[in-house]
């Protein structure tokens, strides 16, 4: 085996320029696969932490009838919190939050919002609620700047907000922007304001009411809250996953022209090997190799490719993707027309599985592809191979 | 010394397949050699001489007949058996020399000892011992494509020697040569014949080489048509 290396190695740097053809080729393959999937992989997990930060906390309790996709099932979906819950919510490890429809006029236009009541002093939330602890001639809101931009409205701007109280009666007031805050998590701020709970309990007459209860990461969770649902984080995240693996998906077939292309290289060097390599075949055979070890050596040639390549690649690819890895990957469009969590860099990650087994099976599929047309030499006549008179 | 011949072949006969019918190639050949032979196959050209050659040097298979060489039946033999026996005591030299282009000299000699699980330090001693032999102690790391027509046989030569195989087989080995360079080679193999009573058996119509050969066997046809012996 050491022998068949070191002669694979030999041919091969003998070939020259067919050689390193092939293991640019599949050295391009390496880095490429292993950034896009450590993108992936960074992107699954900053979107999972700033999911994390912004919105879910460490999970959520969920009164039952709350449907984040149906705005109507709004109007039902609140219940006075668990007194179980109490200490925990005093001690600001969970946080109860009113969710309600209302309906706002910016600039005399009608626009449905989700108003979002919430502890102005609790610190589970990236969301600078300290902000709506103030005195304004007004109800204090804050509102993420994708929303503001979309209201044209900016900090200190007043505008009108309707809502139907616990008895189906409407009532109006003002609201003062006093707090403008961009996030990467397009869901706690699309069509979305927030205001003080405890302010949004008293105009909705629903007196320590919530929606949903926001835990703080690392929390022990209670299951069999009477009325409400638990939501853990990864149920909370599963979209992210799911996302991640659509991408990923798309990936794949790049991946595979990518893995084609380095292969017909291969597979071109190694039936062209053949067939020019009669002679050298045919003296393997006469110097004491059996026909299977001489497909061994032209298989163990094929697959030193990607080795060649995973040297090359680490010589270049590492530095690359350490610093990408540094400075992160700036994404080349707006992110926030994504739907879900996207940071507008990104920092891939890397982890040794995702290196490894990309190397094990672009070395394995080169492996196969070697010995693919390396398995005619068992059937070649080692006389004629010697006068390379085959055709 | 042993007088037990290293090569018996009886009644063998060794048929191609050719369009829908069959060409015999050799049409049955009797021949035994011994240990030390410096000797020949000659003919014209299709008479048979690589095909009995290759069969010696079991890269191939009589149709019929019997062929042992050095007590191995070759017909019978596996194909890690006949590899074994090619790799222990088989030396081949070819007409176009067939040397690993990307190998320097040094390392083409070394192959088969390598093969051969020798160590480092025998493979060296035994590498230099045999290109000493050839007269090609300058120009160990050149690679063939680099060396002209006479100094690649001689590597062919010190690679076929290097282990001191029992037989070598030559197929027209100065077919590529000029004439000098043709009795330089053949006085080399001449005198590792006496020296290390290495068996030469050769495949020729080159009359340079007929005229060093102790034993000429004149094939025609696929048949032993005369043998001549020369005591000398
Ligand atoms: N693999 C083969 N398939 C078909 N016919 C073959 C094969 N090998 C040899 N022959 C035929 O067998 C005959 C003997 O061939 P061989 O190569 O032994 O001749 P030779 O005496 O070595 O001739 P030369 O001096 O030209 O090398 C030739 O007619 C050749 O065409
Ligand atoms: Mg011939």
């Amino acid at each position: 085996m050491i022998l068949a290396i070191k002669l694979a190695y030999r041919n091969l740097i003998g070939a020259g320029l067919r050689t390193w053809l092939s293991v640019t080729v599949l050295s391009f393959s390496f880095v490429v696969i292993i950034f896009m999937k450590g993108v992936l992989t960074g992107w699954d997990r900053q979107a999972k932490t700033d999911m994390s930060n912004w919105e879910i906390g460490g999970g959520q309790y969920w009164q039952k009838n709350y449907d984040p996709y149906d705005p109507f099932t709004l109007n039902e979906s609140h219940a006075p919190v668990p007194s179980e819950l109490k200490d925990e919510i005093t001690a600001g490890n969970i946080e109860p939050s009113l969710i309600v429809p209302g309906t706002i006029y910016p600039q005399g236009r009608l626009q449905s919002v989700v108003i979002k009541g919430i502890n102005p002093r609790q610190s589970i939330l990236l969301l600078p609620s300290h902000k709506l602890d103030t005195i304004a001639d007004g109800i204090p809101a804050i509102i993420g700047s994708l929303m503001a931009k979309s209201l044209k409205a900016s900090a200190g701007d007043h505008i009108m907000l309707r809502w139907r109280d616990a008895n189906g009666t409407f009532d109006a007031g003002d609201i003062v922007i006093t707090g403008i805050f961009s996030t990467n998590v397009p869901a706690v701020e699309a069509g979305q304001i927030y205001i003080p709970l405890e302010k949004l309990r008293e105009i909705m007459m629903m007196p320590d009411e919530a929606t949903i209860l926001t835990f703080r990461d690392g929390m022990k969770t209670l299951t069999g809250l009477e009325g409400w649902i638990l939501m853990t984080k990864d149920e909370l995240t599963a979209p992210v996953d799911k996302m991640i693996k659509t991408k990923s998906a798309g990936q794949s077939i790049l991946f595979g022209i990518l893995l084609l292309l380095a292969m017909l290289a291969v597979f071109d060097t190694q039936v062209l090997s053949i067939f020019r390599r009669q002679r050298e075949i045919g003296t393997y055979v006469a110097l004491g190799y059996t026909r299977r070890q001489v497909v061994g050596l032209f298989t163990v040639e094929g697959t030193m490719h990607s080795v060649l390549a995973a040297i090359v690649s680490a010589a270049y690819g590492l530095p690359f993707l350490g610093w990408m890895a540094k400075n992160g990957w700036k994404m080349p469009v707006d992110t926030s027309e994504f739907g879900i969590a996207i940071a507008q860099t990104l920092y891939p990650v890397y982890s040794a599985g995702l290196i490894l087994s990309t190397v094990l099976i672009v070395t394995l599929t080169t492996a196969a592809v070697s010995y693919w047309p390396s398995r005619r030499i068992a059937e070649m006549n080692p006389t004629d191979a010697l006068r390379g008179r085959l055709q | 010394m042993d007088n037990s011949p290293i090569i018996e072949i009886e009644k063998l006969v060794k048929k191609f397949p050719m369009g829908r019918g069959e060409f015999t190639a050799l049409n049955g050949i009797d021949l035994r050699f011994k240990q030390g032979e410096f000797a020949g196959l000659i003919g014209p050209s299709g008479s048979g001489k690589t095909t009995l050659l290759n069969i010696i040097g079991s890269l191939d298979v009589p149709s019929s007949g019997t062929a042992v060489v050095m007590g191995r039946t070759i017909e019978n033999l596996t194909a890690r058996e006949s590899a074994k026996l090619r790799k222990e005591s088989l030396g081949f030299i070819f007409q176009s020399y067939n040397l690993l282009a990307v190998h320097t000299v040094y390392e083409n000699v070394e192959f088969p000892l390598l093969l051969l699980n020798y160590t480092a330090s025998e493979r060296k001693k035994m590498v230099s011992d045999a290109l000493e032999w050839v007269g090609l102690t300058e120009k160990i790391k050149s690679k063939p494509p680099q060396l002209s027509g006479g100094e690649c046989q001689r590597v062919a030569i010190a690679r076929a020697m290097v282990k001191r195989p029992s037989l070598v087989l030559a197929d027209e080995p100065t077919a590529n040569l000029d004439t000098a360079n043709s009795h330089n080679i053949l006085k080399t193999m001449e005198t590792l014949n006496r020296e290390l009573k290495t068996t030469f058996l050769f495949a020729t119509h080159d009359d340079k080489v007929i005229s060093y050969l102790r034993r000429k066997i004149f094939l025609l046809d696929g048949k032993v048509d005369k043998e001549e012996i020369t005591s000398n």
